[in-house]
């Protein structure tokens, strides 16, 4: 019959010889690779202490991010929880009052935000959204929760910490 | 009224040296589980256990607490109290081999009393061997039987087959080397191996008996139920094996009464086959230090070799695949019995030559 690819190997067939059926020099062969091994590097990563660095597009936990004043750059127009197609993001708009400038950059501020990391997949669209750079997906993996309502991150949860306060705290 | 004149302290010496070799074995049982997986990590490029301990060195431990603390379930159906004698009696058996290895010469204390490293040493020593280890198989036949489960059954099944072959073969091979010996005791066999070199020729019986080495070092595979051969806990086939049914420290002892015969036929296999506690120019060494170290330098020879054994059964239970049952069975009766009758025939012709 004609090949119908040039891959095929013909599988040999022919009754061992009696070197073959002897089992012993194919099973020392084997015993040289096995024992080859002890000398071969281990593949394991001794994950909690040694921990191997995130690709550059790794997406992790979401972070709320301030400017250089402490100020939290979001303004709760929402175009992320529009873009999120898992409808993780939850926020409710609130107005600046007079003298809380130092708190927010803009006129507008989210008062509730809240994203599900249960409904959440981390596809980033949320950080391609955003217009002001206040939502980022950070390198931190994903934690476990016993409870339903803790996977519900609030402000606080996801807001990075004010740079100005954390001086001062030192 | 000569019988009843027993001697206190040989009572005593043998029965610390028991107690001693029994705890012993259990130890080198207990880490050649760890030996078992740190040798399973490295040849699969993996580290291994390395939580418990430095170097994971405490998992043996862990190990047996678990066991000991998991529920223990005796199936309704079952035979409860072959059930229970299964793993009793495996373990029974593991631990009774080893009375009769020598583990050292005998340590002459100063004031000329001779202290025998050995529990007993019986003139049929290897008779006694290998009738303890044939009655191992009825732990795990008892266990797979008393189950009333069919995997459990067939394997039980099978593993008493398997034995009963090899167990042939082996003794075939045996008879091989007791004709060069002319002894069953197995001190004699050691003392006959003194040394490594003697007359022109090794002492070791491994150089005068390869192919009855050979034969019994493929038999004793059988007979521990190790891969290549396991065939009693064939996963694929037999979910587990004879112990399925078991849970808690019944399974535990018949994992562990698995690692003492191991560690007990590595030990008979150095015995017979590679002179025991002799290593070469131990009479050099045996003048240039005191008998209490001489003593020890033997002991931790003899620990040696048998380490290097179950490192040989280890490495070759990550090489090999498992046979399938009928080739098991082809190779035991049609390859490996012959091949001992042969290897008794050229054994007992050479003799007769060299005697004439």
């Amino acid at each position: 019959m004609e090949k119908l690819t040039n891959r095929s190997v013909s599988v040999d067939r022919s009754p061992m010889t009696l070197g073959e059926k002897a089992y012993l020099p194919a099973i020392l062969k084997g015993l040289t690779i096995t024992v080859g091994h002890i000398f071969k590097k281990k593949a394991t990563v001794k994950y909690p202490e040694q921990k191997r660095p995130f690709s550059p597009v790794f997406r992790g936990l979401h972070i709320l991010n301030r400017d250089e004043e402490g100020r939290e750059r979001c303004t709760a127009c929402g175009l992320c929880a529009l873009a999120c197609p898992a409808e993780a993001i939850t926020m409710e708009a609130a107005e600046r009052k007079p003298g809380e400038e130092h708190l927010y950059r803009e006129e507008k501020y989210a008062a509730k935000y809240e994203i599900n990391m249960l409904r959440c997949i981390f596809c980033g669209y949320c950080e391609e959204a955003c217009p002001k750079d206040a939502v980022y997906l950070s390198e931190t993996l994903m934690p476990t929760h016993y409870k339903r309502e803790t996977m519900v991150y609030k402000k606080d949860d996801l807001l990075i910490p004010h740079p100005k306060k954390h001086e001062s705290d030192k | 009224m000569l019988l009843l004149e027993i001697d206190i302290a040989f009572l005593i010496e043998k029965l610390i040296l028991a107690s001693v070799i029994l705890l012993g074995s259990l130890g080198v049982a207990m880490y050649a589980t760890w030996g078992e997986r740190k040798v399973a990590a490295v040849m699969q490029d993996r580290v291994g256990p390395n939580r418990a301990g430095p170097l994971g060195l405490l998992q043996p431990l862990a190990d047996g607490g678990k066991l000991f603390f998991k529920e223990e379930i005796i199936p309704d159906s079952s035979t409860k109290f072959l059930f229970i004698l299964g793993p009793g009696l495996a373990m029974l058996t593991a631990c009774m081999t080893s009375a009769v290895i020598p583990w050292g010469p005998d340590y002459i204390t100063e004031s000329g009393h001779a202290v025998s490293l050995q529990v007993a040493d019986i003139n049929i020593g290897i008779l006694f061997i290998f009738g303890v280890v044939s009655l191992g198989v009825y732990g795990v036949m008892l266990g797979g039987w008393a189950s009333n489960n069919k995997f459990s059954l067939l394997s039980s099944i099978r593993a008493a087959a398997q034995s009963v072959s090899y167990e042939l073969a082996m003794g075939i091979s045996l008879v091989a080397l007791l004709m060069m010996t002319g002894s069953l005791s197995m001190r004699e066999i050691v003392g006959q191996q003194h040394g490594f070199w003697a007359d022109g020729y090794f002492t070791w019986n491994f150089f005068k008996q390869p192919l009855g080495f050979l034969i019994f070092l493929v038999c004793s595979f059988a007979e521990l139920n190790r891969a290549p051969f396991d065939m009693a806990e064939c996963e694929s086939e037999l979910n587990m094996g004879y112990h399925q049914e078991y849970s808690s420290m019944k399974l535990g002892f018949y994992l562990f009464a698995e690692y003492i015969n191991m560690f007990i036929t590595s030990a008979v296999i150095a015995t017979l086959y590679f002179g025991g506690y002799n290593f070469p120019f131990m009479d050099a060494v045996a003048e240039a230090v005191n008998p209490l170290l001489y003593t020890i330098i033997c002991v931790l020879v003899l620990l040696t070799k048998v380490i290097c054994i179950i490192l040989f059964f280890m490495f070759v239970r990550w090489t090999l695949p498992r046979f399938r049952y009928d080739q098991l069975m082809r190779l035991g009766w049609r390859s490996l019995i012959p091949l001992a009758l042969i290897n008794m025939l050229i054994t007992g012709a050479v003799i007769l030559w060299a005697l004439n």
